[in-house]
């Protein structure tokens, strides 16, 4: 590291000391995440790290927890289920959210802060309140143990995280464009999709795959409303923990950092594609 | 703070009556004062039309939930269901007097507790009272057991003799008043529960003898304070390094905080359980190292709660940190320094200061997510790592003590929305920026 000439000793030590504490926090969020890697490849039934593995004996190690996932029915009917849920939930909380969004982003809009704070609740409430509430109310309309109830619970979730990038998206739109489009004589659907849409997509496509995410990841209000076929991955690993711990755990958590990866590349590609539109690039 | 003033400040003058763009005094004739009006209002119903259908699905699908669990901790109508003929007559028996009902309405009674036995559902009364009454079980229960062969015709005139020859325990007052109480199809008894309270026989508010709840809830609290502090003391020298560093350094090193961020609830609490396990990741290595001759029970305790809560939430106090210190100019420590303050007085007087809205704003997310954390405690926490979450979920699924469970979540939520409402006026949610 390079130093200006009249940092004092104290000072040098100061920074190391800084960026040694930095790394070892680094450290501290990334090695429960890398040490289950390893793991899963583990010839033996354990979660734990065998002598073969670290002299690095290639019979310490094997495929044979990822074939566990694909030969049971448990685990790809939770991978369907997540899938499906999740994407019916995100369509339903993009569309919802990003209308909301431009009409909350209009400075006419009426009571817009209180609005703005009933849309975003959904994120704030603890997970295990909304779980027992929509397990009391869902109930009585038939709802719990139902795909439709799950996907629209998922769906009330996902929306604020829609409202809030979407938002974000929006907060340099120039509303004269819309005017515009409209004063010229296009309809509100043309400008939709042809004004609005191409300057805000990146946001809600971040939007929704937090809302894909939420979904993806929500166990809670599954271990409340779900009946045995709609087990989602993070149920199946729920009861998994509380059950009968095995490696299997561990190659679908693998699975799972692997889709978390190509997500947050996905992010960072579009949170870079929207400051380009913001400053003008493209 | 500001800026959610500002921007609340100018919707209300844009959003008000006044036309916006046009000055006060603009000469208009009424005419066309009304026009402008009338194309404001249409502009306002369209934008209103955009956020109708979101407001009416998060009315249903979310509101409507929450509003039903509120209603259910203080509605109770099982007691008023099972006896309603018998809480009639009651009505007019006066409970703090020192006799029992006339034998009238203990007849009644008595038909009433021989058609619940007939379709087994004494012993549900049986334990609604038992709760308020404890030993009222088995009376009522084997009070039910004799009275269901005998005649219904006889019951009906004779049955208070009946019921007084086979248990003299109904002569006395306490039992009758607690079934007209909890015959109430209104109660606050859940609440009382939730915060260890009870009602004594005079009916006057009195603390329980033993202190479950209220504990919970301190002990919730001061776990979240702690993860709280932990995540503040753990981020701050990453977030000041983070922001420091040159751009594309910071860039990369991102990466590390946000794959966390990222990456599912459950894959980083199975990590945790792999590490902590007696036979797991760290115990060998401590053992490896003959650091430790036994493995050390880690998981299953208040520990591994709040270490895996503390890594699991570390992102929502990194990202409003670092935020907040990447705008921070530095030239206002160099100029400290160059005027003599020395390294760490100024630090904490210049610096630090001006990270405070970061701080707050993460310490508030951070509070408000962990103290109603459920899945983490009650796969890491064993039974001295609960929190509040997890009673609810025990008496929502175990327990079946539904109005209980919407109890504990209503005081929580108030909570919750206290602290929601702290961070509103801090931070503003419209300011909430994710990634």
């Amino acid at each position: 590291m390079q130093f200006p000439k009249y940092f004092t000793f104290w000072q040098k030590v100061g920074m190391h000391s800084l960026r040694l504490t930095a790394w070892a926090v680094l450290a501290f969020l990334m090695i429960p995440i890398l040490v289950i890697v390893p793991l899963s490849f583990n010839a033996e039934p354990y979660f734990t790290f065998t002598a073969g593995m670290l002299s690095l004996d290639s019979d310490a190690y094997s495929l044979k927890w990822y074939a566990e996932i694909i030969n049971d029915d448990k685990w790809m009917l939770a991978i369907k289920n997540s899938f499906f849920i999740g994407l019916c939930a995100t369509a339903i909380a993009t569309v919802l959210g990003t209308l909301a969004a431009i009409g909350l982003s209009n400075p006419v809009m009426p009571f817009q802060r209180l609005i703005m704070a009933m849309l975003l609740s959904p994120m704030i409430v603890p997970l295990i309140i909304t779980a027992a509430g929509m397990y009391f109310f869902y109930t009585q309309l038939g709802l719990s143990g139902s795909y439709l109830g799950i996907i629209i619970a998922h769906a009330a979730l996902g929306t604020p995280f829609v409202i809030i990038t979407v938002n974000a998206a929006l907060s340099g739109f120039d509303y004269s464009l819309m005017r515009a489009s409209l004063g010229l004589g296009a309809t509100p659907g043309y400008t939709f999709f042809n004004v609005i849409m191409p300057l805000i997509r990146p946001g809600v496509i971040s939007g929704a795959l937090f809302a894909f995410v939420t979904s993806f990841d929500e166990v809670v209000v599954i271990l409340f409303l779900a009946g045995p076929e709609q087990r989602t991955i993070p149920r199946q690993m729920f009861s998994g923990l509380r059950e009968q711990i095995n490696p299997t755990i561990l190659a679908v958590a693998v699975l799972l950092v692997v889709l978390s990866a190509l997500m947050l590349l996905t992010i960072e590609y579009l949170r870079a594609r929207a400051e380009k539109i913001r400053t003008g690039e493209i | 703070m500001h800026r959610a003033e500002l921007s609340a400040a100018s919707t209300g003058a844009s959003g008000g009556g006044a036309t916006p763009g046009l000055p006060p005094h603009s000469g208009l004739s009424a005419a066309e004062k009304s026009q402008s009006r009338r194309v404001m209002r249409r502009r306002k119903l369209l934008t209103l039309a955009f956020v109708a259908p979101l407001i009416i699905f998060v009315l249903i699908a979310f509101v409507a939930p929450i509003g039903t669990m509120l209603y259910r901790s203080v509605y109770h109508p099982t007691v008023a269901q099972l006896i309603p003929e018998t809480l009639a007559v009651l009505a007019d028996w006066d409970e703090t007097g020192e006799a029992r009902p006339s034998d009238s309405a203990l007849n009644i009674f008595t038909v009433e507790l021989q058609l619940l036995a007939d379709d087994r559902r004494s012993g549900k009364l049986a334990e609604e009272i038992n709760r308020s009454l404890p030993g009222s079980s088995s009376l009522i229960k084997s009070s039910a057991r004799k009275i269901k062969p005998l005649d219904p015709e006889m019951l009906s005139r004779d049955g208070a003799s009946k019921l007084l020859a086979m248990q003299p325990q109904w002569q006395q007052v306490e039992i009758w008043r607690e079934m007209k109480l909890a015959g109430a199809l209104f109660t606050n008894d859940f609440y009382l529960t939730a915060l260890d309270l009870m009602h004594n026989t005079q009916g006057d508010i009195v603390a329980r003898d033993t202190q479950i709840y209220v504990k919970l809830y301190m002990k919730s609290l001061w776990i979240a304070l702690l993860i709280t502090l932990l995540t503040g003391i753990i981020s701050y020298p990453l977030a000041y390094y983070l922001a420091t560093a040159p751009t594309r350094t910071a860039n990369t090193l991102m990466v590390f905080v946000l794959l966390p961020f990222w990456t599912s609830l459950l894959v980083r609490t199975t990590s945790w359980i792999a590490l902590l396990q007696t036979n797991g990741v760290v115990n060998s290595f401590l053992q490896s190292i003959h650091a430790i001759g036994e493995p050390l029970e880690l998981l299953y305790t208040q520990f591994s709660t709040v270490i895996a809560m503390t890594h699991i939430l570390l992102p929502f106090m990194i990202l409003p940190l670092y935020s907040v210190m990447k705008g921070i100019d530095p030239s206002y420590l160099r100029a400290a320094l160059s005027l003599g303050a020395k390294p760490i007085p100024a630090f904490i007087r210049i610096y630090m200061p001006m990270t405070v809205p970061g701080l707050s704003a993460g310490a508030l997310l951070v509070f408000i997510i962990s103290i109603g954390y459920y899945i983490t405690p009650a796969l890491v926490g064993g039974t001295d790592g609960q929190m509040i979450s997890n009673i609810i979920a025990f008496h929502m699924q175990s327990s079946n003590n539904w109005e209980l469970a919407a109890a504990l979540g209503s005081l929580l939520l108030g909570l919750i929305l206290l602290l929601y409402w702290i961070y509103d006026r801090l931070v503003g949610v419209s300011n909430i920026k994710l990634g």
